[in-house]
């Protein structure tokens, strides 16, 4: 059972009919009790890093996530819910992260060249510069979809794909049993539910 | 490198997609449900669903055929139509859509777009219009492109991304339905005024006006159409192999 934690921030329906779709059991949840019992978990997010960092505090999902990616449950953070996983974020401010993967979310706008429009919004190639088991069934030039104003940066060898964009924008990243996806698998056409097959397999 | 996106609208009335009148003015019709379906596996970038009902029964089938394309469309899905509050966008964001599209809504009352942006995203809201020519300049016409509201079209475009519009749709009342190409010297003026994407509609007849559109005015991120694609004059899968073939990104199913 794959719990996706619903702390308030978007809209979950095409993830979990995503799932659905692919036969893979799942839950949207704020229960604590069920996020125990999961044996997989995805963080959604769309919106802004401070706000959604304080929805998780506030309704204890950060802690309730936290210990159990510490037992070793694979989690998979989707758009911002991968930035999410990081160190900290520069959006609006400065703000903490969960920690999980070494690196900082930073403005997309301060790094492109002139011209390229903010936020991304489309699909983009993958690139692989690492090897992912979420990989398994994508081929290098296959694309997906993305809607995003911030990206991922100093991530290392977390980073497994990415999409040319001015910069090499992080598309997926890893950090052993915990994934992150800045593009939406749940909208990405065949690519992105291969994604989350892979997800249900690891 | 990010693709240039083909968008299929499907206008839906009493729970059938408008698919193009005939010779005979009797309207063709399909199951949205079906057609949504076919354009996902067809390699469709993204899917408006265009609500052009007006009764209250037919509201209720309308957010029954969405939540139904919703469960099987994994593609991102855009609804306009009826939307005058924020009450609207919950109301289709709670059935499956991604993006809410908003036009006279927008134009009664700008500060719905403000408000949307704030509580969904700007990502979320897409401010649609419908531009003509009217003394040398391009207005914003309401209402379905009935009523000249004397908004020029350069101006409330501007405005809109100020207020937190996430991408826009422009629609030529001039070239829509003539088939001759698309209002390139409208869209190059947008493309101009506004940072934020821009997806052009209204003119398309055949694939050389998309390839024309991508070519000569590069700020356009996507090109929408609606019968051609319907009633297969212009293929979709098709015309993607053909604008990839002629060096534009795409997204190519494989």
């Amino acid at each position: 059972m794959i719990a996706i934690i619903d702390y308030g921030v978007g809209n979950l329906y095409s993830l979990s009919h995503s799932l659905t779709y692919l036969g893979i059991e799942n839950t949207v949840t704020r229960d604590r009790q069920v996020i125990s019992q999961a044996d997989k978990l995805i963080l959604p997010g769309v919106g802004a890093f401070g706000d959604a960092r304080q929805k998780l505090s506030d309704t204890g999902m950060d802690e309730a996530l936290l210990s159990r990616v510490r037992a070793g449950v694979p989690l998979l953070g989707i758009c911002l819910g991968m930035q999410l996983l990081f160190m900290k974020s520069y959006e609006y401010g400065e703000h903490p992260g969960l920690g999980l993967i070494d690196g900082e979310i930073c403005p997309l706008k301060d790094d492109l060249p002139a011209g390229m429009k903010v936020p991304q919004i489309g699909w983009n190639t993958l690139k692989f510069v690492g090897e992912s088991p979420l990989l398994r069934y994508v081929r290098e030039g296959d694309s997906v979809y993305y809607v995003h104003s911030f990206y991922a940066k100093g991530a290392g060898s977390a980073v497994k794909a990415v999409s040319e964009y001015g910069v090499e924008v992080p598309g997926l990243v890893q950090r052993d049993h915990v994934f992150g996806a800045q593009f939406h698998p749940e909208k990405s056409g065949p690519v992105g539910l291969s994604i989350l097959r892979a997800f249900g397999e690891v | 490198m990010i693709a240039k996106r083909i968008i299929p609208c499907l206008d839906v009335r009493n729970g059938r997609v408008v698919k193009g009148t005939n010779f005979e003015g009797i309207q063709d019709v399909a199951d949205p449900v079906e057609m949504a379906k076919y354009y996902n596996d067809t390699g469709a970038d993204e899917l408006v669903f265009y609500d052009i009902t007006a009764s209250f029964e037919g509201r209720g089938i309308f957010t029954d055929i969405l939540r139904r394309t919703a469960a099987q469309v994994f593609i991102p899905l855009t609804v306009g139509g009826g939307i005058n509050d924020v009450s609207d966008f919950e109301r289709v964001l709670s059935c499956g859509a991604d993006k809410v599209s908003v036009n006279s809504g927008a134009i009664a009352d700008p500060t719905l777009i403000d408000r949307a942006a704030r509580r969904y995203g700007d990502q979320c809201v897409v401010l649609s219009m419908d531009v003509k020519r009217v003394d040398g300049s391009f207005r914003v016409f309401a209402k379905g492109g009935r009523v000249d509201t004397g908004i020029d079209a350069l101006r409330w475009a501007h405005e809109g991304q100020e207020r937190g519009a996430g991408e826009l749709v422009v629609n030529s009342i001039d070239t829509d339905g003539v088939k001759q190409g698309f209002d390139l010297e409208m869209l190059s003026a947008m493309g101009k005024t506004v940072s934020i994407p821009i997806i052009a509609s209204g003119g398309a007849g055949c694939m050389e006006h998309f390839k024309t559109l991508f070519e000569s005015v590069p700020q356009v991120d996507a090109g929408l159409a609606a019968s051609i694609f319907h009633r297969k004059e212009v293929p979709l899968p098709d015309l993607k192999q053909y604008l990839a073939g002629a060096g534009i990104p795409m997204r190519i199913l494989r």
